[in-house]
């Protein structure tokens, strides 16, 4: 296997936390009517002196960014209970609308270790059974607490707060939608730096835009990253070199090869959902075509050949196909191709045009950005019904990414003159953009389940 | 900055030695002249002047003479190295057919020149579809450039797509001024 370990002669590495300089902060552009009212106790800090940590503004921030869930005011809370054995009436809370109570304590454990317990109470069913339903079960009466969602306790070290937070997430939100939670995933994405020696950095940083790490910077652009299915690697196109090469970086070592460097563009790298494969854009040999290269042996394989611009593929979770743009019937529009029988067919016919198409992680629906009347928006479109949907308000958007489980899309968008993510839930109705402090933030890449 | 100094530098410099070319082509009428120098200072104190007539050029100075004219058209034509795109689009603008051939001249000339023709786009659609957009522009000065006659062993394609405008503002005015290519030695 040909292998190269680049020298880092134009660019340097960073995995050091002290210089991620592009952290994102999000702010809600457009709420949304359906998200379920939930109550975030505050957890009670059992040692002495200040709570170690806020872990509750972490899982209320989490929730509300999903979109689905609005947790509400501390001021509104009837007590602050810490388990379910201190509430004293779940009728007070149900009376409060919400869906679910989530209470919890933290204490000292060890040195730099903490036991930190939780509970997600239904107040509806503890409202019908009293905290204890009764059934007979193998001719006796058995009890349950059967209104306790969810109830875990572990010993977290305090660098890991906000991972476990995020984790607490996750369990609420599987059990209140039966969904898995996306709130321990990362997103990759291009920072500009304006004005700078190394201007363009490939940065990854959890979902919310936190513990940004500067992966790369170049002197030239950097565009596409994209992840491998097990999360530890990414994919993406640099300039570094004066042309576009496809290069892999393992995102834990830094460890850097050339994928290709191929005449002319060599673009939009994307992985098979094995592992094993790299669809790409090549034009070595005239027009943009879609090609996908085995990783083990590098051998080549041309998927589309035409004249006209192919570009943009994106594996369908099968496996079996690729979504790509075509301008083959004149202005760009998204096709699909079987890799088995190269049939080709279009998928989209809304508005002007079509790009950027990625299939939702169910295979029921496809994410693209559309053209009408001179606007950019990211769009959703149903499989086989075919329902067309405009997701966002925003300009320019592209560069669309779905969550792992489906919920939310990230994107890029203008703000002010200046490229800023954005998320978008899957039914349109909430919005958040994310920030930069200065320069442009582009081309985001949703992580996998890590 | 350096580069365009120098090049401003050698610039003058040319248009130096034109002036003084042109001076010596009279010299033979002013030999004569300067002999009655003094005389002239005399007669311009009676308030008349003198003047010369143009020398007769033999045909092979009259192309000697055109074609520096052209080089020096040229030259200065070739300080333009950016040609502008309509939206979508990557046919070559009328307006820049002479500064195409002021290039392909120069690289017809110098056969071990080498041109980089960089493609760029505004910001509206995809970047990876930019990319492929910003080649087909690079594509199409390359095509033209062969047309006059420049060979393609000395062309060299890059496209950056979005990733390089040169006004970072979304507005009609910045997109045309990102939608460009540039050719680069």
């Amino acid at each position: 296997m040909k292998r190269i370990i680049l020298s880092m002669v134009l660019v340097m590495f960073s995995l050091v936390s002290g210089q991620a300089n592009a952290g994102l902060e999000i702010v809600i552009t457009e709420g949304t009517d359906s998200a379920r009212p939930i109550a975030v106790v505050p957890f009670k800090w059992l040692g002495t002196g200040a709570a170690p940590y806020n872990f509750t503004e972490v899982v209320s921030s989490d929730l509300i960014r999903s979109g689905r869930f609005k947790p509400v005011a501390l001021h509104e809370l009837p007590s602050r209970p810490s388990t379910d054995a201190e509430i004293e009436n779940y009728s007070e809370w149900a009376r409060l609308g919400v869906e679910a109570v989530l209470v919890g304590s933290v204490a000292e454990f060890a040195a730099g270790r903490y036991e930190v317990s939780y509970q997600l109470i239904d107040p509806l069913r503890g409202q019908i059974t009293g905290g204890l339903s009764e059934y007979i079960k193998d001719e006796g009466l058995v009890s349950e607490q059967d209104h306790i969602l969810d109830g875990r306790t572990s010993v977290v070290l305090d660098s890991q707060f906000r991972q476990y937070a995020h984790r607490i997430s996750d369990v609420v939100y599987e059990a209140l939608t039966g969904e898995r939670g996306a709130f321990l995933t990362r997103i990759a994405y291009v920072f500009v730096e304006h004005g700078t020696r190394l201007p363009y950095q490939l940065m990854v940083s959890d979902y919310d835009g936190e513990n940004a790490r500067v992966l790369l910077r170049s002197p030239e652009p950097l565009m596409s990253p994209a992840w491998s299915p097990d999360g530890s690697k990414l994919a993406y196109v640099s300039f570094e070199n004066k042309t576009a090469e496809i290069f892999i970086q393992d995102i834990y070592t830094t460890e850097r090869e050339k994928l290709t460097s191929f005449p002319r563009i060599n673009g939009s790298p994307a992985w098979s959902p094995d592992g094993k494969k790299m669809a790409m854009v090549l034009s070595k040999d005239g027009a943009p075509n879609v090609y996908v290269m085995d990783l083990a042996s590098r051998r080549l394989k041309q998927i589309t050949d035409h004249w006209r611009i192919d570009t943009e593929p994106k594996w369908t979770p099968d496996g079996k196909s690729l979504v790509f743009t075509s301008e083959r019937g004149g202005l760009p529009q998204v096709y699909r191709v079987d890799l088995d029988s190269a049939r080709i067919r279009r998928t989209t016919f809304n508005g002007d045009s079509n790009l950027g198409g990625i299939v939702t992680p169910d295979g029921k629906g496809l994410v693209m950005v559309n053209r009408d009347s001179g606007y950019y928006h990211i769009a959703r479109q149903d499989f086989p019904t075919g329902n067309f949907q405009q997701l966002t308000q925003t300009t320019l958007d592209e560069s669309p990414s779905i969550a792992p489980n489906g919920s939310m899309i990230i994107y890029s968008t203008m703000h002010n003159n200046q490229q800023v993510l954005a998320l978008v839930s899957m039914d349109g109705r909430f919005q958040a953009r994310l920030p930069s402090k200065a320069g442009d933030v582009k081309a985001p890449a949703w992580s996998p389940f890590l | 900055m350096q580069i365009s100094k120098v090049i401003k530098a050698s610039i003058m410099a040319l248009s130096v030695i034109t002036l003084a070319a042109c001076s010596s082509t009279s010299d033979d009428v002013s030999a004569s002249a300067s002999a009655s120098t003094q005389a002239g200072q005399a007669t311009t104190e009676q308030g008349v002047e003198t003047g010369a007539a143009d020398r007769i050029l033999t045909p092979a100075e009259e192309r000697a003479r055109v074609r520096e004219q052209q080089q020096q058209r040229y030259a200065d034509l070739r300080k333009e190295n950016v040609l502008y795109f309509d939206f979508d689009n990557a046919s070559i603008r009328p307006e820049f057919a002479e500064i195409l051939a002021a290039h392909a001249d120069y690289l017809v000339r110098n056969p071990s020149a080498i041109v980089v023709i960089e493609g760029h786009t505004d910001e509206r659609g995809t970047p990876e579809y930019n990319i492929a957009l910003g080649e087909r522009r690079a594509k199409s000065v390359v095509d033209y450039l062969q047309s006059l006659g420049v060979n393609s062993s000395q062309m060299n394609m890059v496209s950056y797509g979005e990733e390089k405008p040169v006004v970072r503002q979304s507005n009609e005015r910045a997109w045309s001024q990102n939608r460009r290519a540039v050719l680069v030695y």
